[in-house]
């Protein structure tokens, strides 16, 4: 017997002021917790999808629809560019690397992106199966897409007209798939990837009909265009000047995404700020609780304590069982809050992956949580610090008068 | 071994308590006797080292409390003061044997389950070792106090209104005990009762007397 499984036996003597007070304080600390942890994975998975992307060049508006349309590939692009265009950018000096990609098309809500093998190489990817596209009309898979349609190389699909689900279906336009990406937990995972010529020759069909002549294909050809470009820089100093001269001097948008995201999150923040203040609010009711259960139970414990002194306990030693209560309920509480905040980061996970948006994953430890242990022991702290004093000071003679004891 | 000389305690409010010398021998018995708030209460205090006397001397089992600082003062407690308190101040969270083990809790020593199961056999106690106080009757829960009175085999057991409310025969059987108890510990037994019956059935104590206030301390 010591002081810490005393006061454990001491704490579960009052089960159900126990169990109240680990619930509030676990509720406190998990939504504390949750924030932690959602906020970083989300920022993880915006700074995984936008590594080395220096800035994105798609048609006039919004700057952050272009990014997250292109980026992330949460949002509708706000149009098309003329193909003759993006490849003026390319021979730009500034310009290290372009990316393009074309859109328009999905498969069951996945999206189709036109594009060259740069795009899987930006991210890393590596196949888990079969090849990279080598002619129109290969595709790739990425991990999330193939695990949810079940196409596996050398099956053929047709993709549907439109970014969401339920457009026109481009019945004699078949893919074969060639290849399935292994999973990278960045946005390719939820993307079909082929060349940029496939998506061209799928609307060309769409439009094209038989009474058309050779000028009217020629035609075709000068229009083509793609959706957007993906562009990393030769040196840092082009994002001073650079997306001034496509914004200024041509008919396309640039726009930062580093730039955008930060406005992003900025604009999300005020809701972690509101759930965060939320968690301290239900932290400090937690406290209270905690205070007022220790309290009542040196009152109630008077008895016991005085007789621990009476029976040459010194007095940190009576006053250590308090504290030692309030730390074993926030030891607990540590541990359930936590749990409860990882499960609901993956619950949020699998949500987002059910809707096709960011990959956010709730099993990995946050660097800011150790907050959670260092917040709980200090509410812990506070909340038992004036019944311990009490008990440090319990008043040992009033075992010996018994009439001012009931 | 008890000896007082010249022992007197001052309230804090300028109230003053003398007491008459007394001497007792390791493992004599002393009854202190008079109505309640006469002063008994704070005697025991004093022999039991939670309060300091004002003048005088009190020696308890070869060791003057008073002579000692805070932290020694509470281990000399635990070491050679057993306490049988009137309300027994059972704890109800625990069992009967960590009830007991609560004496090597507090005097900071390593639990000894074969000396809680042998203080409780000594008592008859033994197949209650599991059970919560509540589910005691009142002479058993009084021997479980007086187990852990004697656990630590104390030099001195001091006992507060043993027989109150005790009936003839219950009040014959716990001076018993706490007699046999003592002995068995050679410790000096000292007993607060306002009760006549405890010093018929004790005729060989010592009795200090209280009831008069005598004076203030000092004067």
């Amino acid at each position: 017997m010591n002081v810490f499984t005393l006061s454990w036996r001491y704490l579960w003597s009052r089960p159900l002021a126990t169990l109240l007070n680990l619930l509030l304080l676990s509720l406190g600390l998990a939504s504390m917790a949750f924030v932690l942890i959602a906020q970083d994975q989300i920022d993880r998975a915006f700074e995984r999808d936008l590594a080395g992307i220096d800035v994105v060049v798609g048609a006039k508006g919004s700057p952050l629809q272009l990014i997250l349309a292109g980026v992330f590939h949460l949002d509708v692009p706000p149009g098309n560019i003329p193909l003759a265009e993006v490849r003026a950018l390319q021979q730009h000096p500034q310009v290290a690397q372009l990316i393009p990609l074309s859109l328009g098309d999905n498969l069951q809500g996945f999206r189709i992106v036109g594009t060259t093998p740069d795009y899987p190489a930006h991210y890393g990817a590596t196949l888990a199966q079969g090849a990279l596209w080598a002619q129109p009309m290969d595709a790739v898979l990425g991990a999330q897409v193939a695990r949810a349609t079940g196409l596996m190389v050398g099956q053929a699909f047709v993709g549907a007209h439109g970014l969401g689900t339920g457009g026109a279906v481009h019945g004699d336009s078949r893919y074969a798939v060639t290849g399935v990406l292994a999973p990278c937990g960045c946005v390719l995972d939820r993307l079909l990837l082929t060349a940029t010529e496939s998506v061209w020759r799928v609307h060309d069909d769409m439009h094209a009909s038989d009474d058309m002549d050779e000028e009217d294909r020629a035609a075709i050809e000068a229009d083509r265009e793609v959706t957007l470009a993906l562009i990393r820089y030769r040196s840092p100093i082009a994002a001073l000047s650079f997306p001034r001269f496509v914004n200024d001097s041509t008919a396309l948008q640039a726009a930062a995404p580093a730039m955008e995201i930060t406005r992003l999150l900025g604009m999300v923040g005020v809701g972690t700020r509101v759930l965060r203040g939320l968690g301290a609010v239900l932290l400090g009711v937690a406290a209270l609780s905690v205070f007022i259960a220790l309290w009542s139970a040196v009152r109630e414990r008077r008895a016991d304590l005085a007789m621990l002194r009476m029976l040459g306990a010194p007095p940190w030693k009576v006053g250590a069982l308090l504290l030692c209560e309030s730390f074993w309920l926030a030891v607990l509480a540590c541990g359930l809050g936590l749990l409860a905040a990882h499960g609901l980061t993956a619950l949020l996970g699998g949500m987002l992956m059910a809707e096709q948006s960011l990959a956010v994953t709730g099993w990995q430890w946050v660097a800011t949580e150790v907050w959670v242990p260092v917040l709980a022991l200090g509410v812990a702290l506070v909340a038992a610090l004036v019944p311990a004093l009490g008990a440090y000071r319990v008043d040992v003679m009033s075992l010996l008068n018994s009439r001012s004891y009931p | 071994m008890i000896r007082t000389r010249g022992l007197a305690y001052a309230y804090p409010r300028g109230q003053a308590l003398r007491f008459d010398d007394v001497a007792v021998p390791q493992g004599g018995t002393l009854l202190l006797r008079g109505a309640s708030g006469s002063g008994k209460s704070t005697w025991l205090a004093l022999a039991a080292g939670l309060l300091t006397a004002a003048e005088g001397e009190l020696v308890v089992a070869d060791q003057a409390p008073a002579s000692l600082a805070g932290g020694a003062r509470d281990a000399w407690r635990a070491r050679c003061v057993g306490f049988l308190p009137q309300r027994l101040h059972l704890s109800d969270a625990l069992t009967v044997a960590d009830n007991l083990a609560l004496a090597h809790f507090a005097a900071g020593l390593p639990v000894d389950r074969s000396a809680i199961a042998q203080a409780l056999a000594a008592l008859e106690l033994g197949a209650l070792a599991a059970r919560r106080p509540h589910q005691l009757s009142g002479g058993q829960a009084q021997r479980v106090a007086l187990a852990r009175a004697v656990l630590l085999r104390p030099r001195v057991i001091l006992a507060d209104e043993p027989t109150a409310s005790l009936d003839d025969v219950a009040c014959a059987a716990a001076i018993g005990l706490l007699r046999r108890s003592a002995q068995g510990c050679g410790a000096t037994l000292v007993i607060a009762t306002h009760d006549a019956r405890v010093r018929q059935a004790l005729p060989e104590g010592q009795v200090l007397a209280f009831g008069e206030r005598v004076g203030e301390v000092g004067a």
